[in-house]
């Protein structure tokens, strides 16, 4: 192994995946907070219903959910047909296809734990706060979101992560455009295909560090939260 | 003049019963309701809050209308001018003392928290978090946040029951202050007696969601109306046979004081009772101590 082998290595993939899982965690997170808030709060008989389909891309096989994606996004679907007639994007074999799937993938990574944060949030808190005169908006930002930013971190982080590590989903909906749905996990099944065992090791091993980092940090980070909020 | 007038259906332990509150509360007084657990005390004070709403009636605090079933209105928390003091102490844990009573400040005056501080004796803590205090002064700061927010009426709701007898006794005195500085009409709700003896002008007793008395402390207490002078609640922890009388030994407050009670008195006291110990008061000694 030589510096010139690995200056040689295409580092493509890390920045599509980098830049997806940027764009998919901002995303996120501004729909599923609304959402974890109403999950919080109601006692109705439907939340397992919507607990149980905002789950489902947990346990249901990546290649299920990318096969249900590439139909309902291709061109020929009323979705598809839509975006591509009237903004000429292309939801299939796109960036932006990416982005959709990866949405719908990563989805319960950052709706539980927002959710769980925001239910341990002890109800008399959010009360005081009315009986002080501050509006719904006030008490989310200068009580609710401060208590819960060890969660908020987390949802952030697991999600940033589970998007950078999906291959299924990302496989069926993208494919394998190099510079465009090229993403590091895909790379690396194709380097593997091609041979090329030392590029999928240099990838595996940016994979392997990035993951042990970013959970390392969670861990670290919450408990030095839980020590000075407790 | 705060005119309650509400009825709520209430679900409890032992099967639905109707919350009925008919009353007129005077401007600075000091109001406690007390009863047993369940019976609808602390929907009463939600209700006030709004962080219920009444099935039907009225609420009305100085003319403003914070609650019409008729005319359809039903102010949010936020519109209605009420502090409110959990018994859990809620206070932002991510704040800290100082930042609490910021949070509470409906002006720019910062003075007056700082006069707060000062009158419930926190301005030491001022920078410290909840998570560092005492129970004691968590619930000295959230009374002090419900202070500073100016409200027309201050609801208590159980403030004292997670402390132990001293912090009680201190934070009976600073409820007293406040009153006495603010005059800010208050509602309490407690189970303690000489709790309510000692701070109230009035104690609404609730059974099942009705009001089944409504009286001043010395007049629900001291039942033959007797004009004793020296009269304390206290709680019966011994009661041991000496020759021909017997030998209570009495808690008051944190004082253990002895009376003698003949055999009779026994058919009506026994150990563990809450009594009352009152005395005509003659010639009572006073020394400094």
């Amino acid at each position: 192994m030589s510096f010139e082998e690995i200056a040689n290595i295409d580092f493509s993939p890390f920045l599509i995946s980098l830049k997806l899982s940027f764009v998919v965690t901002i995303i996120l997170f501004l729909i599923t907070f609304p959402i974890a808030l109403k999950l919080s709060k109601t006692s109705s008989k439907a939340k397992p219903v919507f607990e149980a389909i905002f789950s489902l891309p947990i346990v249901l096989p990546p290649s299920v959910l990318g096969f249900y994606l590439l139909m309902s996004l291709s061109p020929n679907s009323f979705i598809g047909n839509f975006f591509k007639e009237s903004f000429d994007i292309s939801l299939v074999f796109s960036f932006e296809g990416l982005v959709i799937a990866s949405c719908f993938y990563s989805f319960p990574f950052m709706l539980q734990p927002l959710q769980s944060g925001l239910e341990s949030v002890n109800r008399n808190l959010i009360e005081a706060s009315y009986t002080l005169g501050k509006s719904k908006l006030q008490t989310i930002i200068f009580v609710i979101l401060p208590i819960i930013k060890p969660s908020i971190l987390s949802a952030i982080v697991i999600t940033f992560a589970h998007t950078m590590g999906e291959f299924g989903v990302v496989l069926m909906v993208g494919g394998n455009i190099p510079e465009v749905t090229s993403v590091a996990s895909v790379a690396i099944y194709d380097s593997v295909e091609n041979l090329d065992y030392f590029q999928a090791h240099i990838y595996s091993i940016i994979l392997l560090i990035l993951s042990f980092s970013v959970l390392f940090f969670i861990y670290y980070f919450n408990s030095k939260t839980k020590k000075a909020f407790k | 003049m705060i005119k309650i007038n509400i009825t709520k259906r209430l679900h409890g332990s032992d099967g639905e019963f109707e919350l009925i509150f008919k009353k007129e509360i005077e401007n600075e007084s000091f109001i406690t309701v007390a009863g047993e657990s369940g019976g609808g005390k602390t929907t009463f004070l939600r209700l006030l809050a709004g962080l219920d709403s009444p099935d039907s009636g009225e609420i009305v605090v100085n003319d403003k209308i914070y609650f019409s079933s008729e005319k359809k209105i039903d102010l949010a928390p936020q519109k209605r001018n009420i502090g409110f003091v959990f018994q859990n102490y809620s206070l932002f844990p991510t704040m800290s003392v100082f930042e609490n009573l910021k949070f509470a400040l409906k002006d720019k005056n910062y003075s007056f928290i700082d006069e707060v501080l000062e009158l419930v004796e926190l301005t030491e803590l001022r920078d410290r978090f909840p998570n560092t205090l005492s129970g004691g002064q968590q619930q000295r700061v959230a009374l002090a946040r419900a202070i500073v927010s100016k409200p027309d009426i201050l609801l208590l709701d159980e403030p004292l029951s997670a402390l132990d007898s001293k912090m009680r006794e201190r934070l009976q005195e600073e409820i007293i202050k406040i009153h006495r500085h603010f005059k800010i009409t208050t509602i309490l709700i407690s189970h303690d007696i000489s709790e309510m003896y000692k701070l109230s002008d009035r104690i609404v007793m609730i059974e099942k969601g009705v009001i089944v008395k409504d009286d001043k402390p010395q007049n629900l207490f001291l039942n033959r109306k007797q004009s004793s002078k020296f009269s304390f609640v206290g709680e019966v922890l011994d009661i041991k046979k000496v020759d021909i009388i017997y030998r209570a030994t009495i808690l008051i407050g944190n004082n253990i004081t002895e009376v003698i009670l003949i055999e009779d008195d026994l058919k009506e006291i026994k150990k563990g009772d809450r009594v009352l110990i009152a005395s005509k008061a003659f010639n009572p000694i006073i020394k400094k101590i």
